[in-house]
């Protein structure tokens, strides 16, 4: 199977996309003439020219709306972010009117739209470049919500997202555009709403989604070396959750660990605890522990940005403690 | 030049029953609002209700140059362009009691009128937010080849949101087939104009944008007319999009919990532009043109009486949705 | 056609009004649309306008006064017209707005989210709606769930002994004493590894009786759907529940019965009849105007408790439970006791089909003083009716039949029919109630005396 980057599973999924349906257009700075911000959108301006591929001004705001203005009448946008931090620009669009549009309107108008761009911090960027959004539009309802940490699920799962009638936000991760997957040449999709167990194992659930995925393997895979079992549960959707994924595996590891790249306070990590202890209750032999971002803003200092996000050693001695090994 | 005799013709008063079609409608408009002010007294309309009384040439006038494939957006004060429009005054007046054959099912209330048979795309609650909806409309219109436009309504507290700002340049930038209307009914809530915009001819804010603007009387109809028919024509023909500031004012406060007049405007200025009411300034012209008598006029305000009448005991009729309407339409369990 | 002036809801959240200010006196003339009176609301003042056209007949309340929302303020009529009823009327709250009517009362009172009968949202598969059954698997405490004679004190929740979820569940399922197990945990909670210890004899524990454990887990099925069927409430459902549940819970209820001969009533149906079709009147019919006037006569069963106070009505608005295929509806026939009796009848047959396509209107079930039940159609021979509160009463009316009495020493066949009237002892005595009933009974007997 051809091993491809994340960067370039998200634009085949586009580019098919586009192919297979001319109302798919895709609207952002720098998409077009500098062929995206992070190149996902590469060769898409010649292919497809300036009216399906539009760089726009700077003005997150407007073209957002623009974006949901078109879909009310028919078209099927996809709305690039240069990241989802410029987003909170626009979320009066997101939030007010692709969200609700369905409901207010008593289910005459669907608003079939992605927003989409890279999500959670990089390596420096600091306080206004570096935080992970979902949790703010996991709270909507009317919205769907997806951070795929692989390039097999990128890609299916924004093939999904730009086929559904409903308004979703998809997050990338700054820092896997470049990561490698393998992606089969042939078509597929990924059902939105749908958790990967990315590895099975009995002692310890690790519940996680988007960039931390990676972390979750590689914490599963030392965990392995002591005889510890990880089974990794990676989300995929945020909105609509998997909650049946997750009941499963903790009712069968009866311990589990939730792991984001957010805040802790109102996290979906809070939300993860809420489902397991709803239905995973009597199954449960140790407290839930979350791994999260420190509750501060992101600081520049190398040493204080390492010790502000979650990272693998912080992982291992969850399931530590969790597994009551410490 | 031989157009513009054509649309001169087209909005001028002089053509009979075109002009008893514009005071059916505005008189509809304001005999409807008469009713809703009741029916929120008593308890039928709840939330947020703002009346449009004293602007409905602004509306009768605008809708009355578009074609049924146009398409319209506007704010939350929205009840007067839904009639305009065409929709149902029984789907209005459900809509309004939050019934289930309301025009949005009752989900949405008197801000959020939608009919998508009537391309109608909604009251919209957040002022500004809807501006660029109205380009997205347009981009989608050029994205296809169409020749219809866009008409956005909005009031003139509008000028001041980034969202207004953004639209327009994008609109004017991609010369996109839009029409924005600024209705100036001189206070947003209760700020007046003066003392919330650095300019007061607002229409000249267009010029930023390089977009074609004017300004005209929002109180008499054939103004209206004349000025969105240029406006429309502009945009369906050349792509060019348009900021039309129509001067109105509203008779009525801005929601029903706002004194009509003594906080933020004198009882003698509301009087003053009372005497510029658009239906009485169409009704004199007919008169005058011996083309209205009193009897056509007191037969037409019965008969538009009696349309009130049943619209409102057709909403009384309709049930609220049952409960398990909650979680319908949150989304559509479909994909392409 | 005289237009009533309500203190309106000027703001979404007003209850009471103040009338400032009357802008128009009585006998000026007034516009629909026209302000009539400043009224200061918990907001701001506002206007209050009319609402139709004419003079402004009668102003009632003053300057200064604060009213409820929905309280008749004053009349628009025209010059000439009588505007009397309305006037004497005023004490009360207009029907329409200051008691809600009760579509809005359950609108208000309906459960946005928690009693939803639905299955949850697509986005919470496994959301609130599972979170009971969950619980109801729960056992407190698994311990005290074992009626095992040896078992020692059980420890509750939060005591000595300390165990995560898990352990309780597999100790209750094995039939383990907590109480025996030592934790490993922190802080000595007894987590799976202990139990699993336990279970293969590591460490000693005592052992309940066998077939005692995991009783509760067994015990909860899923629910047999094809037993029953879920309605959702109906708006006219919540309301009977809410006002009748009210009724029977606060409201010290006592019950008198009568029987009352009918002999007279059905000759003067006989006599009515032949004058031609259109005097045919109905037994129920004689009878509401029996009942209007008996409570004309004793204006102290015509009265509403309302909580601080009582009040007694002059005026007799009589409500006449209608059954629909929704359920009890309480029309009301206003000033019963003025009205001949062709009107009432004219008028009850009127309100009862309307409530059956569920037309009326607000104002036309609000209102009522006393009520009447009657299932007599239904052979029910007599029952006891549940109080419309507030008000002081309520007359069960059973069916008509013949019947075999002694009159003055010597069996006769009568035709009889037997009223129950639930009285609210907080209002209405025993013998109150006894004497309205002897009324009653004399109008009833001599139907004469309704034509006096």
């Amino acid at each position: 199977m051809p091993v491809i980057t994340y960067r370039d599973a998200l634009g085949a999924a586009i580019r098919e996309e586009m192919q297979r349906d001319d109302r798919v257009f895709l609207m952002g700075e720098e998409v077009a003439v500098y062929q995206g911000a992070y190149k996902v959108s590469k060769g898409f301006l010649q292919e497809f020219g300036e009216m399906r591929v539009v760089d726009t001004p700077i003005t997150e705001l407007g073209f957002a709306g623009v974006g949901v203005g078109a879909a009310m009448v028919g078209l099927r946008p996809v709305i690039e972010f240069m990241t989802w931090n410029f987003a909170l620009l626009a979320l009066d669009q997101v939030v007010n009117a692709a969200a609700k549009m369905l409901y207010m309107s008593g289910g005459q108008f669907k608003i079939p739209i992605v927003f989409r761009g890279p999500n959670g911090a990089a390596l420096q960027l600091s306080a206004q470049h570096s935080q992970a959004w979902e949790s703010w539009l996991a709270h909507i309802p009317g919205l769907k919500v997806i951070a795929p940490g692989t390039p097999y699920d990128a890609k299916g799962l924004l093939k999904s997202a730009i086929r559904d009638d409903n308004p979703v936000c998809f997050l990338e991760g700054e820092m896997l555009y470049n990561t490698k997957g393998e992606v089969p040449d042939e078509e597929y999709v990924i059902p939105i709403g749908k958790a990967d167990l990315k590895r099975e194992g009995d002692h310890c659930s690790i519940i996680t989604h988007g960039k931390m995925v990676l972390v979750a393997m590689q914490a599963a895979d030392q965990l392995a070396k002591e005889g510890i079992r990880i089974d990794v549960v990676d989300l995929r959707t945020i909105r609509p959750m998997d909650v049946e994924a997750i009941a499963a595996s903790v009712n069968k590891t009866n311990r589990a660990v939730v792991l984001e790249e957010g805040w802790e306070v109102c996290g979906v990590g809070a939300q993860v605890v809420d489902y397991i202890q709803r239905d995973c209750f009597d199954n449960l032999d140790a407290p839930v522990i979350r791994v999260h971002q420190a509750d501060v803003p992101m600081p520049y200092t190398k040493s204080l940005e390492k010790a502000a996000k979650p990272d693998l050693p912080k992982t291992i001695a969850a399931v530590r403690k969790v597994m009551y090994l410490d | 030049m031989a157009a513009k005799k054509k649309l001169d013709a087209e909005t001028k008063s002089g053509d009979v029953a075109r002009d008893f079609e514009l005071l059916r409608s505005m008189l509809l408009q304001r005999r409807f609002e008469e009713r809703c002010a009741e029916a929120y007294a008593l308890g039928k309309i709840g939330g947020f209700c703002h009346l449009y009384i004293g602007q409905e040439a602004v509306s009768t006038g605008t809708l009355s140059m578009l074609r049924p494939d146009d398409y319209v957006i506007t704010t939350y004060r929205d009840h007067g362009q839904a009639l305009a429009r065409g929709m149902s005054p029984r789907s209005v007046m459900a809509e309004l009691f939050g019934r289930q054959d309301g025009c949005a099912r009752g989900k949405g209330g008197s801000m959020h009128m939608f009919d998508a048979n009537a391309n109608f795309l909604g009251g919209h609650g957040i002022v500004g937010g809807h501006v660029p909806l109205a380009a997205g409309v347009g981009f989608a219109i050029k994205y296809r080849g169409g020749d219809q436009v866009i008409v956005c309504f909005m009031g003139e507290s509008v000028v001041n949101t980034g969202a207004f700002h953004e639209a327009l340049n994008m609109a004017g930038l991609w010369k996109l087939p839009c029409v924005f209307i600024i209705e100036n009914n001189r206070y947003g809530m209760g700020t007046a104009l003066e003392r919330a915009s650095a300019i007061h001819d607002i229409f000249e804010r267009g010029a930023a944008y390089n977009m074609a603007r004017q300004q005209c009387d929002g109180q008499d109809v054939f103004a209206v007319r004349e000025a969105v028919g240029e406006a429309v024509q502009r945009a369906r023909k050349e792509q060019h999009p348009t900021l039309l500031e129509i001067r109105t004012y509203r008779f009525m406060g801005h929601s029903m919990s706002d004194a009509v007049s003594g906080t933020y405007r004198t009882k003698a200025e509301l009087e003053e532009y009372m005497k510029r009411d658009p239906i009485t300034l169409l009704r004199t012209r007919m008169e005058q043109n011996g083309t209205l008598s009193s009897e056509q006029l007191q037969q037409m305000d019965t008969e538009i009486k009696a349309v009130v009448q049943d619209s409102w005991d057709f909403a009384d009729a309709s049930p609220e949705l049952p409960l398990e309407a909650l979680y319908e339409d949150v989304y559509v369990d479909t994909t392409t | 056609m005289a237009t009533k002036v309500f203190m309106e809801a000027l703001s979404p959240t007003m209850e009471e009004g103040k009338l400032v200010k009357w802008l128009k006196n009585e006998g000026d003339a007034v516009k629909s649309g026209e302000p009539i009176g400043e009224v200061e609301t918990d907001k701001a003042i506002m206007e209050l306008v009319a609402r139709g056209d004419g003079l402004l007949r009668k102003r009632l309340v003053n300057e200064g006064e604060s009213v409820a929302v929905g309280t008749l303020v004053g009349v628009i009529a025209a010059a000439d017209e009588n505007i009397d009823a309305l006037v004497s009327g005023a004490a009360a709250p207009a029907p329409a707005a200051a008691a809600p009517a009760p579509e809005n009362v359950s609108a208000a009172a309906q459960p946005a989210t928690d009693a939803t009968p639905q299955s949850p949202p697509p986005a919470q598969p496994q959301g609130e709606a599972s979170a009971p059954q969950q619980k109801a698997a729960t056992p407190p405490a698994p311990v005290a769930s074992t009626p095992a004679p040896q078992t020692t004190a059980p420890a509750p929740s939060g005591g000595t002994t300390r165990s995560s979820p898990l352990a309780r569940r597999l100790a209750s399922e094995r039939g383990l004493d907590l109480n025996a197990v030592q934790g490993s945990g922190p802080n000595g909670r007894i987590i799976k590894r202990d139990i699993e210890a336990a279970g293969t004899g590591a460490s000693p524990v005592a052992m309940a009786p066998a077939g005692a454990a995991s009783a509760p887990r067994a015990a909860t099925g899923g629910a047999a759907t094809a037993d029953f069927t879920d309605v959702p409430l109906t708006n006219i459902r919540k309301v009977i529940a809410k006002r009748l549940g009210e009724s029977i819970g606060p409201i010290p209820t006592f019950y008198l019965t009568a029987e009352l001969d009918l002999t007279r009533v059905m000759e003067m149906r006989k006599a009515m009849l032949e004058l031609g079709d259109e005097f045919k009147v109905s037994v129920n019919d004689v009878l509401l105007k029996a009942i209007a006037v008996a409570l004309s006569q004793h204006p102290e069963v015509n009265a509403h408790w309302l909580g601080d106070h009582i009040r007694y009505f002059n005026r007799v608005h009589l409500g006449m439970a209608v059954a629909t295929d929704d359920g009890l509806i309480v029309p009301v026939i206003w000033d019963a006791d003025r009205k001949r009796m062709s009107e009432i009848s004219r008028e009850a047959k009127e309100l009862a089909k309307r409530a059956r396509e569920r037309k009326l209107k607000p104002e036309e079930f609000t209102g009522s003083t006393f009520s009447v039940s009657n299932l007599g159609m239904f052979g029910i021979d007599q029952f006891t009716a549940i109080i419309n509160p507030p008000e002081a009463g309520i007359l069960a009316i059973g069916t008509s039949e013949d019947k075999l009495v002694v009159i003055e020493g010597e069996a006769v066949i009568r035709q009889r029919v037997r009223v129950t009237m639930s009285c609210d002892h907080r209002i209405v005595d025993g013998a109150v109630g006894a004497k309205f009933l002897q009324a009653l009974r004399r109008l009833v007997e001599n139907p004469l005396m309704l034509v006096y």
